[in-house]
């Protein structure tokens, strides 16, 4: 029976394989469509989908049929491994985008270390591309970068003393660490550090004890999904007074309808140029880049784009971009070419690589922006 | 005809199937795939002797996986010490503990020892998640080397990665098997499940019936805790997923749909819900549906599980 | 003061919400023996049915209305489909059939609706009330009102009808009181439109405070199975009590200890509790059959 069952999927496998033809080009994808990260993967895997009938219609890649293998590993790093071996060993890709979390991109990055066959992540910590590994990738900002843009801000409005209330979740949690990493470099001191669960409901308790520290000036929130829209209401609730700070974490249009235009008032976040197409300059590269993602994804799914999703259009353009700059789909030839990536401008920011810097963006790549009156508006 | 033992049969199917399927494979991913059925099987075979032996529950039996990755992880950076090593100390670790958890909880029936096992599951994965400095939190941990594959390679024999982990989860889950089977056979294995027929009756033909819940709690603990550990150094990198709910209930629900009365039958159910996902991705967006219908069609129509009701009713053909 | 006060509002809007998800999983387990882990996803379905049809057009009580009623549909579906055709199976297959029925749900949800975060407006607005320097939002009060009166309407129910007496008769011995001429289908059927019915009113009253997706059931279903044993399976006092502890509880732990280990808290009391009182604080006690 197991034979059979193992026979069965063979042969599923097979008929998969077969629609393929031998010389189109295969692009592997592995993120987490379901699962506690779903909020995240969802719309990469949406994006993914959209950009390969994109390149496809455009004429795909130097003359040939661009072909996704796309799966859902539901966030768990097990199943990401997996399919990352799938991708390698029986899907036989040239490269994979993926790797919604953190765990899930570690998991698949030890595959495609070892198969020699280029990897870019869409998951934010710095230990990903931090010591550099010759086929892994990144497209997001790491956490620390956010923390850095943050603290910036803080500083020049001379805050000293701030509070964290940060998610338990691997990107709440991460980023919670990051900060704390680096917020002495901004002479500001950490006065209270509070967390909660991503499935809790109600943070009052938390902020309370996070208003009364002791000559606390701001507060920062890390997290993603529904976490910072309830803690944002809260503080609202609470009327506390302290100006309030989330993490890109939250960068869509979504967050300001969740905590609600009244709540969101004043929370400042470093975004990117995706979420304020419109305030760009109009010599701004990446102008006609966001402008024309955001119309086509929102067209195709009736909903906001987010920083998410754009991190995934990035990886997908990161690595079409190479293949045609290298005239070969080689994996070799792709990560040579990817590293080499210079100056090509995405949703997230403009990327340059090189061989000390498997991420290409800099600070200058995030926007601190600040929502008033249920919008979005630089901060400068 | 020699007539050969139920025990003997199935330690002949396991190690065939272990031996003769890899001929079959058309790509190194089938043997990831392998490893991980036979790494699910060692977990669940343990769920046997705790559910289908003495006819406990545990919604928290992860919580020793998550303890056995984390040994391999953990010990190794900390104390030097072999990561091979390092799987014998997380099995004590998750012993000692399952005995000092085990007795007072075991006390409870039912549901009341569904909560409590689950309670304990959703600390040690907290413990794992929290404890940042040691663990490094919710984004997982990198797990060092086996070596083991070298060592061999300089014996003469040469493997692929996948290979490697294929065969020797294949032979953990072997003499995992004949373990279970020979405690099966064994006079405390007969005092397990006539407790699980009965408590009260096993209690007045004079067993004790605490310690011997206890030792079925504490085996399949170690069980569990080595197939964490496995895991682990396969992935070499481990997240706080492993221990998570999730996890134990997929333990749970592998041993019950394929038969959690029989080693066989559980290491069978392990191979069909580790094969889902990966058949299901054609049509993935039906997966959970798909998942949720299989475990209650099976539940209602083959209460005994996938393998020993295929069985009977092939038996049922035959005579 | 008015920091205790605060954690105390806290506690409540958070426990009212888990009292009623353990109300729930209490009238299913009185009248079947089952304890349907599948609870949190009544509530879920609760938020979502709401939250679409409010987007689709309809007025938001009229969009309450409706999901209720849908989810108490598909609760009676669930009993006729899953659990009357499994009665008698060991507890773990029955586990497995809630999961797997929970499972099913979310895939299901998923592909009619999406995997979005959604909530819709609260019913009387968003301006917090002061109470001592602490502040409580008017739609915890709604929460916190739905409990009480599910709770009281549940225990009149239970203690002073010939209907409710027929479901407890049900769950004691069911072959006797078919016996007695109760009709235990029908009490079937209602236990389980009645729990799934009032999972999605939680679901109604709490997304505006909690906000809803497709896969916030399990957590509910887990809190609310906590409270449930805490309490002791079976009884409404129980449940109310439980589900208050442990919002409670973690309110307390996070305002005063840590906020990181205010779940683990939550447990460590469940454990100590069933370590002395092994059918919870107000459990029946059983006895074994041989």
């Amino acid at each position: 029976m197991k034979k059979t069952l193992t026979t069965t999927a063979l042969g599923l496998l097979a008929a998969l394989g077969a629609t393929a033809a031998m010389a189109d080009i295969k692009i592997g994808a592995s993120v987490s469509a379901t699962g506690p990260a779903a909020f995240l993967g969802d719309p990469e895997a949406k994006t993914l989908e959209m950009l390969v009938e994109e390149t496809n219609a455009a004429g795909g890649i130097n003359g040939e049929k661009v072909v996704l293998v796309l799966y859902d590993d539901g966030g768990d790093p097990n199943k990401a491994r997996t399919f990352a071996t799938r991708l390698v060993e029986d899907d036989e890709v040239v490269a994979i985008v993926g790797g919604t979390t953190t765990g899930t991109s570690m998991s698949i990055l030890s595959v495609t270390e070892d198969a020699e066959v280029p990897f870019v992540s869409l998951a934010g910590a710095i230990d990903i591309i931090q010591p550099v590994k010759p086929f892994t990738f990144k497209t997001p900002h790491t956490d620390r970068m956010a923390c850095q843009k943050i603290f910036e801000d803080m500083q020049k409005r001379g805050f000293t003393k701030v509070g964290l209330i940060s998610g338990t979740d691997g990107f709440g949690a991460s980023m919670q660490a990051q900060c704390k990493d680096v917020v002495s470099d901004y002479g500001i001191e950490i006065v209270a550090d509070e967390t909660y669960d991503p499935k809790d409901s109600d943070m009052t308790a938390q902020l309370t004890k996070i208003r009364n520290a002791e000559g606390i000036q701001a507060v920062l929130n890390p997290g993603f999904g529904q976490g910072p829209s309830i803690v944002t209401r809260n503080y609202k609730q609470l009327g506390i007074e302290l100006p309030f700070y989330q993490s890109h974490g939250v960068a869509s249009a979504g967050f300001i309808e969740l905590a609600g235009v009244e709540a969101a008032e004043g929370v400042r976040l470093p975004g990117n140029a995706l979420l304020i197409p419109e305030l760009l300059a109009d010599g701004d590269v990446q102008k006609p880049i966001v402008t024309a993602y955001k119309a086509a994804y929102e067209a195709k799914t009736g909903q906001p784009v987010g920083t998410f999703g754009g991190y995934a259009h990035d990886g997908w353009h990161l690595v079409t971009d190479a293949i045609k700059r290298a005239g070969s789909a080689e994996p070799q030839a792709i990560r040579d070419a990817l590293e080499a990536t210079s100056g090509l401008a995405g949703t997230t920011g403009i990327y340059s690589m090189s061989a000390e810097d498997h991420l290409g963006l800099d600070l200058s790549a995030f926007r601190m922006l600040e929502i008033r009156d249920g919008k979005w508006a630089l901060v400068e | 005809m020699m007539k050969i033992s139920p025990k003997t049969a199935t330690l002949l199917v396991l190690t065939a199937l272990v031996a003769i399927t890899p001929f079959f494979f058309p790509s190194g991913y089938y043997y990831r795939v392998g490893a991980l059925i036979f790494v699910n099987g060692l977990a669940v075979t343990g769920i046997v002797i705790l559910t289908g032996y003495a006819g406990q529950i545990s919604l928290g039996h992860a919580g020793f996986a998550g303890i056995g990755g984390y040994a391999c992880a953990l010990a190794p950076v900390h104390w030097g010490i072999h990561p091979a090593l390092a799987v014998v100390l997380g099995a004590a670790i998750s012993a000692g503990l399952a005995y000092l958890v085990g007795r007072p909880i075991l006390r409870l029936k039912g549901y009341y020892l569904g909560v409590a096992t689950l309670g304990f599951g959703i600390l040690v994965s907290m413990v794992l998640n929290n404890e940042r400095d040691l663990t490094r939190g919710p984004d997982g941990i990198e797990v060092p080397e086996l070596g083991l594959r070298a060592v061999l390679k300089d014996w003469g024999l040469n493997l692929s990665n996948g290979e490697f982990w294929y065969y020797f989860c294949g032979l953990f889950l072997i003499v995992g098997a004949w373990i279970a089977l020979n405690l099966h056979s064994s006079p405390a294995g007969r005092a397990l499940r006539a407790l699980h027929g009965s408590e009260v009756a096993a209690r007045t033909v004079g067993i004790d019936v605490p310690r011997m819940k206890l030792q079925a709690f504490v085996i399949s603990a170690v069980y569990a805790s080595v197939s964490g550990s496995l895991l682990a150094l396969q992935n070499k990198f481990i997240t706080p997923d492993v221990a998570g709910f999730m996890h134990s209930i997929e333990m749970v629900t592998m041993a019950v749909l394929g038969g959690v009365g029989s080693v066989l039958g559980a290491i069978f159910g392990a191979g069909i819900l580790t094969l889902l996902p990966q058949v299901l991705t054609v049509f993935a967006e039906y997966e959970q549906m798909v998942l949720g219908l299989v475990m209650v069609l099976v539940m209602i129509f083959l209460r005994e599980g996938l393998l020993p009701s295929i069985l009977r009713r092939l038996r049922g053909r035959g005579e | 003061m008015s920091e205790l006060l605060q954690f105390l509002f806290s506690g409540v809007t958070v426990g009212a919400v888990y009292a009623l998800v353990a109300l729930g999983f209490t009238i299913i387990y009185n009248a079947s023996d089952v304890v349907n882990f599948a609870q949190g996803e009544f509530v879920m379905l609760g938020g979502m049915i709401t939250w679409f049809a409010h987007a689709a057009g309809l007025p938001l009580p009229l969009a309450a209305l409706s999901a209720i009623v849908v989810t108490a549909a598909l609760g009676v579906a669930m009993n006729k489909l899953m659990i009357e055709p499994a009665r008698g199976a060991p507890v773990v297959s029955l586990i497995i059939i809630t999961i797997g029925a929970s499972i099913f749900i979310q895939g299901g949800t998923q592909l009619i609706f999406d995997k979005q975060i959604h909530s819709f407006p609260a019913f009387s607005g968003d301006a917090p009330i002061r109470v001592g320097g602490a502040t409580i939002l008017p739609q915890s009060l709604w929460v916190i009102g739905g409990a009480l009166v599910v709770f009281l309407g549940l225990w009149v129910f239970f203690t002073r009808t010939l209907l409710g007496r027929a479901v407890l008769a049900t769950s004691n011995n069911r072959l006797a009181a078919q016996l007695v001429g109760i009709n235990t289908n029908f009490v079937m059927t209602l236990s389980f439109a009645l729990s799934a019915g009032i999972g999605a009113l939680a679901g109604v009253l709490a997304t505006p405070i909690t906000l809803v997706a497709y896969n916030v059931g399990i957590g509910f279903a887990l809190k609310g199975f906590a409270g449930a044993m805490l309490g002791g399976m079976g009884n409404p006092k129980g449940a109310l009590v439980g589900g208050f502890a442990i919002g409670l509880i973690e309110a307390m732990t996070a305002g005063y200890l840590s906020s990181q280990y205010k779940d683990a808290a939550a447990f460590i009391v469940i454990l100590a509790v069933l370590f002395f009182l092994p059918h919870g604080l107000f459990g029946r006690k059983s006895t074994d059959r041989v």
